[in-house]
């Protein structure tokens, strides 16, 4: 019987490329599509804003899991039998993403004081001015730390990606766990892998969002 | 032995500074002492030192019998012969006015609830203010708020109590009322500390004018004093029109 | 695409989407009340308590905080099965779920306790009351009133969460929808079937837990502040 060695955890370093090469891909397209959301849910037009909140409902109230078997098997049913598990999964990442950073930055985007908009409003700005000049630089300002935050819950998610039958680390994980069977110690590691991950981007956040209160006082 | 509360020599520093530099005074039973002083003379810490709010370094406070400078102090059975309203009233905001008076009784005397409502009742009526007992303290006046913290001590049955500027976040309308519940109490015979901007009320009402300034007693007497201020201090003190 | 949806072949499974239903609703009450009580407990012990106790809870926050709920429900269950100790999936499954939440309500419990001004401990302190009481009686109520928006969403995020248990084959529903895809071949339906029931839940949940913050956070109900 093989035992936990050198080999398996090259493979689980591989594996951990893979989990960032995927959150950076749901991050970047979750970020715009959620950029887009977050500006219809405030947008003067009604079916817009209602669409975005639909939108926004759907995916903060469905399970990820759902979310990747219905991609799974949505593109078997398209005819597509040669999508690559990582376009899959990170489609499945880009929506749940998207869902959750357009409400996070609707959230900065309005916490910008309302005297803001209407000195920007006074000294005729256009909209689209208005909005890239006076608004969104300073929500940029609020918006990081959270977003920050949130990257660990888009790293952590990746988990699920296997259900696509993408390999990343947990898979990796389950693999490794699969031919050896010493579950604690192949999992133990792969939890510390995340950590290490997820711990600096946390204490990042925090301090962003620290440094943040202290500017506001 | 007729003093309820004696101050010995007490000293107390925040970090390196010295807030009370040997501050002696007696308070006898049944007596109403007004601290009086500019803002810094460490009047409000004497007062948190009575309670045991303050550790001291130096010196004794003796409070119905217990020894508040000794480290063994049992601070819960000192509590309860000591009643203390504060500046910021610091009600309950999530009980109601009846569930703010009755919680102590309940919790620290283990008063059945039926008892401790009627002991409610019967506080609020003294400060006049029975319709608000189910009222949540967000929908008083800060006046009433104060009244409500006064009756909340009051139900505790305490021998001493002590009033921290209760008056100076109010309107000069609602600190009259206020006033007027003191006033009441002192009359009913409570013995009395409070610490005060209210000259008028202190030379009314006060049997012992207590002028600290600079961390130290400057000068005691009965409130006729600040009309022949011994002291320039106090002189000026009371001349600012404070 | 010639796909023809046939959601007429789950029909006859209606009874195993609502089992797996209220199974899913039971697994993340339990999970929602014992990570309160654990996750409110670490927060005092953070708060209020010794430097190791402290430190502890400090660990516990992070380690669980940042990392994967998968990997942590496969630690419990296969990692406990490896000390010898057989555990049920579905114990593993709410074992996991509590530790997990606890994490989070500690932290958000801990902003609560935070928020809830010095002046009123050293209030009740005056008034005699012990350190317990204090906190049953004016500290904890106020403090979670206040972060009660925030505990909700997390318990919903809970309850979608709990799906991940899927994965040691917990009795829920995904892992009801997953059995039944496989006996009908109609995937896509079952699971669009499955999200709408989770969507449901949702609501559900979310009204739920209002409904019982105005229940319990008597004052928000009589002056209609809201939560």
């Amino acid at each position: 019987m093989p035992t936990f060695s050198l080999v398996h955890l090259e493979f689980l370093g591989w594996a951990a490329l893979w989990t960032l090469g995927l959150s950076a891909i749901a991050f970047i397209g979750g970020g715009l599509v959620g950029f887009a959301v977050a500006l219809a849910r405030i947008s003067p037009v009604r079916g817009l804003r209602w669409a975005a909140i639909g939108y926004i409902q759907i995916v903060q109230g469905t399970p990820l899991l759902i979310l990747l078997f219905l991609i799974y098997f949505g593109i078997a049913i398209l005819g597509f039998s040669e999508v690559p598990a990582l376009a899959a999964a990170g489609l499945g990442l880009t929506i749940y993403s998207s869902g959750f950073l357009a409400e996070i930055w609707r959230g900065c985007i309005q916490s910008v004081p309302r005297t803001q908009w209407e000195a920007a409003e006074c000294l005729a700005l256009t909209p689209w001015q208005r909005m890239t000049r006076v608004i969104l630089p300073q929500a940029a300002r609020i918006a990081t730390a959270p977003t920050v935050g949130f990257l660990v819950q888009i790293v952590k998610n990746t988990s699920l990606a296997s259900v696509v039958g993408f390999v990343e680390l947990a898979q990796a994980g389950k693999l490794i766990n699969n031919s050896i069977f010493e579950p604690f110690t192949v999992f133990m590691v792969v939890a510390a892998i995340y950590f290490a991950i997820c711990f600096p981007l946390s204490t990042w956040s925090r301090s962003l969002e620290r440094k943040l209160n202290v500017g506001r006082r | 032995m007729s003093a309820v509360v004696r101050l010995h020599n007490v000293h107390k520093s925040f970090g390196s500074h010295k807030v009370l530099e040997g501050v002696s005074f007696e308070v006898g039973r049944g007596e109403v002492a007004a601290v009086i002083g500019q803002s810094g003379s460490g009047k409000s810490t004497a007062l948190r030192c009575i309670n045991a709010l303050e550790t001291i370094e130096h010196g004794s406070i003796d409070v119905c019998g217990h020894a508040v400078h000794d480290p063994k102090l049992d601070r819960r059975s000192l509590r309860r012969d000591v009643g203390i309203v504060f500046q910021s009233y610091n009600l309950f905001p999530h009980l109601t006015v009846e569930q703010n008076i009755m919680l102590a009784p309940t919790c620290v005397k283990a008063l059945p609830k039926a008892k401790a409502r009627e002991l409610a009742r019967e506080v609020l009526a003294r400060v006049g203010l029975e319709a608000k007992a189910e009222n949540y303290p967000e929908q008083l006046s800060g006046g009433q708020q104060q009244r409500v913290a006064i009756a909340r001590s009051l139900a505790m049955q305490p021998k001493l109590m002590l009033f921290d500027e209760v008056t100076s976040a109010l309107d000069p309308q609602l600190t009259g009322e206020v006033l007027k519940v003191m006033e009441d109490l002192a009359r009913g015979g409570m013995t009395m500390i409070l610490v005060t901007h209210e000259m008028a009320f202190a030379r009314k009402v006060a049997s012992q004018v207590i002028y600290m300034h600079k961390g130290k007693v400057w000068e005691t007497g009965p409130g006729s004093m600040l009309d022949a201020p011994k002291t320039a201090e106090l002189a000026s003190f009371v001349g600012s029109g404070l | 695409m010639t796909y023809e949806f046939d959601f007429s072949a789950l029909l006859p499974y209606w009874r195993e989407f609502a089992w797996g239903a209220l199974l899913t609703l039971q697994l993340s009450a339990l999970s929602t009340v014992l990570g309160f009580i654990l996750g409110t407990l670490c927060a005092i012990g953070r708060a209020d308590g010794p430097r190791w106790v402290k430190f502890l809870v400090a660990c516990y926050v992070e380690v669980i905080r940042n990392t994967p709920l998968l990997v942590q429900v496969f630690i419990v269950y296969f990692g406990i099965a490896t000390l010898g100790i057989r555990v049920s999936a579905n114990m593993a499954a709410v074992i996991a779920l509590v530790v997990n939440v606890g994490a989070y309500t500690s932290e958000i419990v801990r902003a609560g306790l935070e928020s809830v001004h010095k002046s009123q401990l050293e209030a009740a302190d005056c008034l005699g009351l012990s350190r317990p009481q204090i906190y049953w009686h004016v500290v904890l109520r106020p403090a979670v009133e206040r972060v009660y928006p925030a505990l909700t969403s997390q318990y919903v995020l809970l309850m979608l969460a709990s799906s991940i248990t899927s994965q040691i084959s917990a009795e829920e529903l995904t892992a009801v929808a997953n059995r039944i895809q496989s006996d009908t071949f109609r995937s896509f339906e079952t699971y669009i079937v499955v999200g709408v029931i989770y969507l449901a839940l949702s609501f559900v949940v979310r009204i739920a837990l209002g409904l019982f913050g105005l229940a319990v956070f008597v004052r928000r109900r009589k002056l209609g502040t809201a939560l």
